[in-house]
């Protein structure tokens, strides 16, 4: 029993995580409607950056925390700018093809210049671990999971509550009747991308000091966070995060009852299940 | 204050607006009547540039606006209550009242901009937590009107107000509509309900297949013969 409560806490501290790196997938394609398939490629990009910071300063990934969400909102702006905007009135194959040959271009950039090697940060808290009753947990594993859920919820909350926010639900719902109102349509979906590419950047560096660094890690995490979003309805801020947590548990339970070859098998099964039988999602309706 | 120049408008191979030239004048309510398909929408969607495609001049108060984005023209005080409503179904009335206030020209009056269209529309007040998608025809209509209201309009532009509404509604809307210009708001009516629309008017103007063929004052087309042939069925 002791056991079963771990494992099951232990998968919602991960599916924080997987929350954290969906809500700007669902983000950005309710807003601008782009499927981006590069979306995990920037979970890379933020786990380098934070490996690089802490070689080079001896920075670990919370010091530099600032900085690394400062540099992938510029590195989200830019894709936008030279990349997304451009496209934003193209089909939607156009986009998703796009997309994947930007997820493409960037995981072979950084096999090219950072080669293949696990790249891994080992901070002192690494192994640290605190005791919750007669459970343990790793100690980043709870403060990737506080601050992952922390970040999702302010995200909903800035929708809800703020003008902005309103604005961008607005554009989600009715692009033309939004422009009516007098918002800047471009320079919105440009601030949704942003917000987007930095919180699943925020995701990378709260899980870089316990996970390492390759090219392809993010792809791993782009496929997580199609399922997650998909789960939680497409568009659905709180969708998202509430996906994110099921296959938290999902895979973390699939892993201690049947082994941890399942896990995956675990929740490609569940994300089967749900385009079969509810296909909008776990709180959708039709 | 508002003045089309030779507007031909073009949706891929077929021209939907033919050298369509129009004023409107600072405290008038004017109407463009037509049937469907005449055009009436598109030029509608020409001034509020959410269609790019068109050569000519527009022009708001003295200045060229036909290169604006969309959100630029609303920053004028130029804005539309759009065919079909078009409110955000998933937020609150209150919600899309206020991004009708979105723009720098309107956002700090909001507040006061909210109260004011709460009390010419209590509805809405009422209404104020629900979804608007679960508004009726006629509520959804007066919700888009205040939604227009709130960006404290110089002109304000309907499209079709009248479109599938109940006659007790639709005269609702155009006593509210003479109110709204009575407050000093311009008006530019676009409507299929001929008959209303003219009884309203200052001035109108005939659109058929993308051509102005008629130009004259409210009561003179009710009356002339043409109109009534065409549109009324007299």
């Amino acid at each position: 029993m002791e056991q079963v409560l771990q494992v099951l806490i232990s998968g919602i501290l991960s599916g924080g995580i997987y929350a954290l790196a969906s809500v700007g997938l669902a983000l950005i394609f309710g807003v601008v409607g782009l499927v981006n398939f590069a979306h995990g490629e920037y979970l890379m990009l933020a786990m380098y950056i934070a490996y690089w910071i802490y070689n080079f300063s001896g920075l670990d990934p919370y010091q530099s925390l600032i900085i690394n969400l400062a540099v992938m909102a510029v590195i989200g702006y830019i894709t936008f700018k030279v990349i997304m905007e451009r496209v934003l009135d193209s089909d939607h194959s156009i986009q998703m093809l796009l997309t994947l040959a930007l997820s493409m271009v960037l995981q072979n950039l950084a096999l090219m210049f950072w080669k293949a090697d696990y790249r891994n940060i080992r901070i002192d808290m690494t192994n640290d671990t605190m005791n919750l009753g007669f459970l343990t947990f790793n100690t980043p594993r709870v403060l990737a999971f506080l601050i992952a859920i922390g970040a999702s919820v302010l995200l909903y909350l800035y929708l809800q509550k703020t003008f902005t926010g309103a604005a961008m639900r607005a554009i989600s719902q009715n692009g033309k009747a939004a422009q009516l109102m007098g918002i800047n349509i471009k320079r919105t979906y440009g601030l949704a991308f942003v917000i987007g590419t930095t919180l699943v950047g925020l995701a990378g560096l709260l899980i870089s000091p316990i996970y390492p660094a390759y090219p392809t890690v993010g792809a791993s995490f782009s496929t997580l966070a199609f399922i997650v979003v998909v789960l939680g309805g497409l568009s659905s801020v709180p969708g998202a995060i509430f996906g994110g947590l099921v296959i938290g548990v999902v895979e973390s339970l699939a892993g201690y009852f049947a082994g941890p070859a399942y896990q995956q098998a675990a929740y490609f099964l569940l994300f089967i299940l749900v385009l079969v039988f509810k296909p909008n999602g776990l709180f959708g309706r039709s | 204050m508002l003045k089309l120049k030779n507007i031909n408008s073009f949706y891929g191979e077929v021209q939907v607006l033919k050298d369509v030239s129009m004023e409107v004048n600072q405290g008038e309510i004017v109407t463009v009547i037509g049937a469907n398909a005449a055009g009436k929408s598109t030029m509608i969607s020409c001034i509020s540039r959410t269609v790019t495609s068109f050569r000519g001049e527009i022009e708001f108060e003295e200045s060229r606006i036909d290169s604006l984005r969309p959100d630029q023209v609303v920053e004028r005080g130029l804005i539309q209550v759009p065919e079909g409503r078009l409110l955000f179904p998933k937020l609150t009335v209150r919600e899309n009242l206020e991004l009708g206030a979105f723009s720098k020209r309107s956002r700090g009056s909001r507040k006061d901009r909210l109260e004011y269209v709460y009390s010419i529309l209590p509805k809405m007040k009422e209404r104020a937590n629900q979804m608007a998608g679960s508004l009726s025809g006629g509520e959804a209509q007066m919700c888009a009107i205040g939604r227009g209201l709130m960006a404290d309009p110089k002109l304000l532009m309907f499209d079709e107000p009248s479109l599938g509404l109940a006659p007790i509604v639709v005269l609702e809307i155009m006593e509210l509509i003479k109110n709204i210009r009575k407050e000093g708001t311009t008006i530019l009516l676009v409507e299929q309900n001929v008959r209303q629309s003219l009884k309203l008017a200052d001035r109108a103007y005939v659109i058929e297949n993308g051509k102005i063929l008629m130009e004259g004052n409210g009561k003179e087309l009710l009356n002339s013969s043409e109109v009534k042939k065409a549109y009324l069925g007299i």
